[in-house]
């Protein structure tokens, strides 16, 4: 039990507890069970049937899904690392990996925390302490002002020692208010002027602090290591500019222009941190990055970051590896000169959201989930399989795709090759932003900054065109060769296998077999007039046009693939049917076609369901606003929900009266489940046709 | 064993090494003016049926349509796609069901359609009225073919659905509608009878259902109903107003609401037309009724050759002979046969083979039939009949061979025994007039009055006691003979001005459109359709139990 010394005061580490989950458990698991290390997991409710548990040699339940009460909850977290024999804990990213009591307990129990001391986590937990140590150490830090003296001449003084552009902030500023940037000595007054006024009207003080301005920043970071030998490294830079929601979505390493010369500089720099708080394990120190590639200290995070793979694809090591040996007590694996930059990596998180939607985070089902297939070169991070929830408790990142490449369009190219073979059905995504993101010119380019999405929000977001008649051709095609396979299924199961009634041939005799098919494209329905040729090919009529459609479904990897041609033209695209939903992956990206469900299938609930008036997503009802037999006209407000921490308004869909209230408060709504039964007033709309 | 066997079609098939011996057929000379002339020729009349068959396919008329759909409704054929399983196929029967046959009044298909499709995994047979024509009132062959159905669906052990739509008996016409044994009041006997032979009936109400028409969901094991759209009453509002004075909508008087929620007539609340369609798939799905085929299957192979060949050897010119097994090897699997007698009575061919994989013996002409021919014909009968083998009748024949010699040689007990043999017969018989159809080689190649369980038509076949030609010499020579007793001259031109009438008569009814309008065949099809039509024929045949055949007396 315990830690157990071996001689040279190295520790043997036999048993790890990942006190963690999703990708970043599963991530470190695959190294433990590499090194014959046995992993213990523990789990929340929410994840009884999580990828990380499945994967771990034990696992332990450590209560409900919030996270305060499972993950967060150090006491449980420690009491099974006892109770299994752990000799360490590892923390992974996010929930206890940065809490300098969790490390001291961990001390304590005599249980390794696979970390940094914990003085070094409070000393870079502070941010002004932080500074002050990196300012200490010779590492460049942003300058500025915060002092009292707040005349005019002080400040400008202050302003011009710091170099322009400066920006003057309201020390009691928020939201923007009361801060003016300065470009050059000539204006400066003014803006100060002009910034205490703003603060003296918004907060009733005008204190001011001066600091440099950095235009359309970058941000640069730099993976460090050390040992408990005094030994530090650094493996390279990673470029982690772009960013919504000030979360990255896109990394890379190396950075993007950067030239061998500030290369060494920005490593020696973030070493010297390291060493200045006798750093050991994994730590990444950030810095901000001006256009001529002058960079400054912002903060050191003391824990492997959630993108260190693009490091360990261009060093060719093993970040978690490392973890555990230097935890353990060896010397670092490699030292700087042995460590060499080769290529170039990205890695994409794959995360559930709706970029349309200001990246509202989502959760819910993976209906379907495939994925590129993983080899030396591209890795998928992830803690979720098809069937697998996303669930509202934790973070929505469902994966990480990490590619690598001789250089950087290489490596770029082949991201956004693996991006479109990422497909997923359930909920949204932000794959297909993604894509368009790396497709950008600018992006290409390397001209990143941290202000990327906004400056080029209007390419990012292209107003969505009408998906093609050939997408709804193929679409159709879908669906029609999905019925024959179900016929064929039934078919074989059959006393009577060969029947030419079990054919979907269409058949007819002497006439021509059409059907109208009515797909439904967001809030658009399109007919689509389906003829059966004797040939095997159909014949489909959309408007005014006739197409031509041949294909068939043609399973590779598990996945489904159409064959199809329209008009000749062909093509491959990847085909998902779930629940009348057709979706169709193609080079293009994604799409998605269903099938209008009948009025009479959708059954009592339909007039909520077909409405809208269902969970938008997954959570919490905290307020039901109507009772059963309450008349509602449409736009009225029926319930509050809370999922993913924001509040939402469910609004009734159309004029009717309260028939059923299908939640309480308090209770937990799955997503697209009905929240009430609306009994709509008389309405007719028959679904008329012609053959 | 037997049994094992036939549950487990596949373990059945031995690979059999000389396989490629029983292949029939030749490949053609495609370029011979014969072939050409046959194929062009052929390709008219097919054209010919389709463009006919696409008219009858609208129904009652632009007007007629564009005023149904506006209710809501689906038009019949849509009904018809939409309980089927989707994308399956319909084995339609009689399109041309009183095609030409009211002077002028048209009555497509004779306002329903009829046939065979899967429901839910079952194959059904399906009657469909199709309000569109004629309000989808009886007319009298309206009434035959709703009755046919019913026949089809008793002779095979099929489910019947009735998507139920029609203003009763034609008024005008009543007298050939209502009063006989086969007219209206049969329907409902036959459904009675049928519901007590365990054969499922459905009945779905589409539109209205009046007078008599309101026992098709009476009668009916289980039926559906369209709210404000489908209405029962034994007496119209107009009737009650007359007889009772009392004035009531036709929803008030029999709509859905009333019939689900207080009289009990029907079963099921249908929203619309696709909700019934749904409600009625259900309610096969609720039959519990499983197939169970008694004959050994093997996996399907198409024929070697193509079928539009058929075109090339047959055509339209019935004086000219083909090779029936030309035909065969391009009708059965693999074009695959193992000939019976090969050398024995050979104007009649006859061997086994599989179509679909169902097994079958086919019996097909090859010219004229002699006493031999008809003794084999008789032999293959009876083994198909001891082995449960389905019958597949290939007719073009124009009939037993006469003269002293032949009838001197007993022709007429001969031909009595495959008569005999076909009438008695009781596995599954099937039979395609691919030619002509005369006299009593009708008879022996099981001609309607055989009652095969499908008789389907070519449309260059004809049908008739015998040949226009040989019936205008016929009465020509009767006439000439009397005339000559009476001392009178019957020149050159009276012959010819006394032929051409009924050469032209025989000929106009000879037509297999003639035939169809009357419902004396179940359709005409395209040659090149056979295989499929022979398929989903068998397909549904097998859904009834075997039954045992007991020969009756053969003149030796």
């Amino acid at each position: 039990r315990g830690v157990r010394l071996v001689s040279g005061g190295v520790a043997r580490i036999e048993k790890v507890l990942i006190a963690n989950r999703g990708e970043i458990a599963c991530r470190v698991m695959r190294t433990a069970k590499k090194m014959g290390v046995r992993s213990v997991a523990v789990y929340s409710d929410a994840d009884r049937h999580s990828m990380h548990v499945a994967m771990a040699d034990e696992a332990f339940h450590i209560g409900p899904p919030p996270s305060q009460q499972s993950y967060l909850c150090m006491e449980k977290v420690l009491e099974v690392a006892k109770k299994s024999g752990s000799h360490a804990v590892h923390p992974g990213y996010g929930f206890l990996s940065e809490n300098t009591e969790f490390a001291e307990a961990c001390k304590q129990e005599g249980i390794i925390f696979i970390g940094p001391p914990s003085s070094a986590i409070r000393d870079m937990g502070i941010k002004s302490t932080s500074k002050h140590i990196m300012s200490a150490a010779g590492v460049p830090i942003i300058g500025g002002y915060h002092g009292e003296d707040q005349s005019n001449e002080r400040l400008q003084a202050e302003a011009a020692q710091i170099g322009y552009p400066v920006m003057i902030k309201a020390v009691r500023g928020g939201g923007g208010k009361g801060m003016r940037i300065a470009r050059s000595d000539s204006e400066f007054l003014e803006q100060l002027e002009s910034a205490r006024r703003e603060a003296r009207k918004s907060f009733n003080d005008d204190v001011m602090l001066v600091e440099k301005f950095v235009d359309n920043p970058r941000h640069v970071e730099v993976q460090v290591f050390g040992d408990m030998h005094g030994n530090a490294v650094y493996l390279f830079e990673r470029d982690c500019s772009v960013q919504r929601r000030h979360q990255k979505i896109i990394e890379e390493a190396p950075g993007p222009g950067i030239s061998p010369e500030v290369r060494r500089k920005l490593g020696e720099a973030a070493v010297r941190a390291a060493k200045a708080v006798n750093y050991v394990g994994a730590g990444t120190v950030e810095f901000i990055m001006d256009a001529q590639h002058n960079f400054y200290f912002m903060e050191m995070n003391t824990r492997l970051q959630v993108e260190h793979p693009v490091s360990e694809m261009i060093t060719g090591t093993d970040l978690v590896e490392w973890q555990l040996r230097v935890a353990a007590g060896e010397r670092l694996p490699l030292l700087q000169d042995d460590i060499i930059l080769s290529g170039h990596s990205f890695e994409a998180r794959i995360y559930a959201e709706d970029p349309n939607n200001d990246f509202l985070p989502g959760a819910g089902p993976l209906l379907h989930l495939s994925t590129p297939l993983a080899d030396q070169h591209t890795r998928i991070e992830t803690g979720v399989r098809e069937g697998d929830e996303v669930s509202a408790h934790y973070d929505p990142m469902i994966a990480k795709l990490v590619v690598w490449g001789e250089d950087r369009s290489a490596a770029l190219k082949k991201l956004r090759y693996c991006l479109r073979q990422y497909n997923i059905v359930g909920l949204n995504t932000n794959i297909d932003f993604l894509l368009s993101l790396s497709g950008h010119p600018e992006f290409e380019a390397g001209n990143v900054s941290t202000s990327f999405i906004p400056q080029h929000y209007a390419d990012l977001f292209p107003t969505p065109t009408a998906p093609s008649a050939a997408m709804m051709c193929q679409a159709a095609l879908g669906l029609v060769l999905q019925e024959r396979k179900h016929t064929q299924e039934f078919t074989q199961t059959s006393s009577d296998t060969f029947s030419p009634f079990g054919s979907s041939s269409g058949w007819r005799n002497n006439i021509k077999f059409n059907r109208n098919l009515t797909l439904q494209l967001g809030d658009k329905k399109v007919d689509v007039v389906i003829t059966y040729n004797e040939d095997g090919s159909y014949s489909m009529q959309i408007g005014e046009e006739v197409y031509h459609v041949t294909g068939e479904v043609e399973v590779e990897d598990g996945a489904s693939f159409l064959h199809c041609s329209v008009n000749g033209m062909k093509s491959r695209p990847k085909l998902v049917i779930l629940d009348n939903t057709v979706h169709l992956f193609s080079t293009e990206g994604s799409s998605l076609v269903s099938v209008p469900v009948p009025k009479y299938l959708a059954g009592v609930s339909a007039s909520g369901a077909q409405g809208g008036a269902v969970a938008p997503m997954t959570g919490t009802i905290e307020k039901v606003l109507v009772k059963v037999g309450d008349k509602v006209s449409v736009g009225d407000p029926l319930m509050v929900m809370i999922a993913m921490k924001m509040e939402h308004m469910i609004r009734a869909p159309k004029s009717g009266v309260i028939k059923k209230v299908f939640f309480s408060e308090g209770s937990q709504a799955n997503r697209h489940a009905p929240l009430v039964e609306l009994e709509e007033e008389a309405e007719d709309n028959g679904e008329g046709g012609s053959q | 064993w037997l049994l094992r066997c036939r549950r487990l079609p596949l373990a059945c098939t031995r690979p059999y090494y000389a396989d490629k011996v029983a292949r029939l057929g030749s490949e053609l000379d495609r370029q011979s003016s014969e072939y050409q002339e046959n194929y062009v020729r052929m390709q008219v009349l097919v054209d010919q049926l389709k463009s006919r068959a696409e008219k009858i396919k609208l129904g009652g008329g632009e007007k007629n349509r564009k005023l149904h759909t506006s209710r809501g409704k689906l038009l019949p054929r849509e009904r018809i796609d939409r309980l089927l399983d989707p994308g399956t196929p319909f084995l339609e029967f009689s399109q041309f069901a009183a095609y030409e046959l009211y002077g002028k009044e048209e009555v497509p298909a004779g306002g329903i359609i009829t046939g065979i499709g899967r429901v839910s995994g079952v194959e059904c047979v399906i009657v469909a009225n199709d309000a569109t024509v004629k309000g989808g009132t009886y007319y009298p062959v309206t009434v035959k073919k709703h009755l046919r159905a019913q026949e089809i669906a008793q002779q095979n052990y099929l489910p019947c659905i009735y998507l139920v739509d029609s203003g009763g008996a034609n008024l005008p016409r009543q007298a050939d509608v209502f009063p006989d044994r086969d007219h209206f009041g049969r329907i409902f006997y036959n459904q009675a009878r049928l519901s007590s032979e365990g054969i499922a009936q459905i009945a779905v109400v589409m539109g209205s259902c009046t007078a008599g028409g309101a026992y098709v969901p009476a009668m009916a094991d289980e039926s559906i109903i369209v709210r404000k759209q489908g209405t029962i009453f034994l007496g119209g509002p107009p009737l009650v107003k007359a007889a009772t004075g009392e004035e009531v909508s036709a929803e008030d008087l029999g709509g859905a609401d009333l019939h689900c929620k207080k009289s009990g007539v029907t079963d099921h609340y249908a929203l619309d037309d696709n909700h019934a369609l749904h409600l009625a798939r259900k309610a096969v799905r609720s039959l519990n009724y499983r197939k169970n085929i008694e004959v050994t299957t093997e996996p399907t192979e198409a024929p070697l050759y193509p079928a539009d060949e058929l075109y090339g050897i047959v055509g339209d010119n019935l004086k000219r002979n083909f090779d029936v097994k030309e035909v065969i090897a391009r009708i059965v699997d693999g074009s695959k046969f193992d000939e019976f007698k090969a050398f024995y009575g050979d104007t009649l061919v006859t061997g086994f083979s599989r179509i679909f994989g169902y097994p079958v013996g086919i019996i097909g002409n090859n010219g004229v039939l002699f006493s031999e021919s008809a003794k084999k014909g008789t032999h293959f009968i009876e083994l198909c009949c001891q082995r449960n083998i389905p019958l597949i009748f290939l007719q073009n024949i124009t009939g037993f061979m006469v003269g002293r010699e032949y009838e001197a040689g007993g022709i007429a007990k001969d031909g009595a025994k495959m008569v005999t043999a076909v009438a008695c017969a009781n596995v599954p018989k099937i039979t395609v007039i691919i030619g002509g159809s005369y006299g009593a080689g009708n008879y022996g190649m099981c001609g309607r009055a055989y009652s095969p369980r499908f008789l389907y038509m070519w449309p260059n076949s004809r049908i008739s006691v015998m040949g226009g030609e040989q019936a205008a010499t016929v009465l020509a020579t009767i006439t000439k003979d009397q005339r000559a007793r009476e001392g009178k001259e019957f020149t050159a031109e009276q012959e010819a001005a006394m032929k051409e009438p009924i050469v032209r008569r025989f000929e106009e009814e000879g037509s297999p459109y003639y035939s169809s309008a009357r419902l004396w065949d179940d359709g005409v099809i395209d040659p090149a359709d056979t295989r499929m039509v022979l398929g989903l024929s068998l397909s549904a045949a097998l859904n009834a139990p075997t039954k045992k055949t007991h020969f009756g007396v053969f003149r030796m």
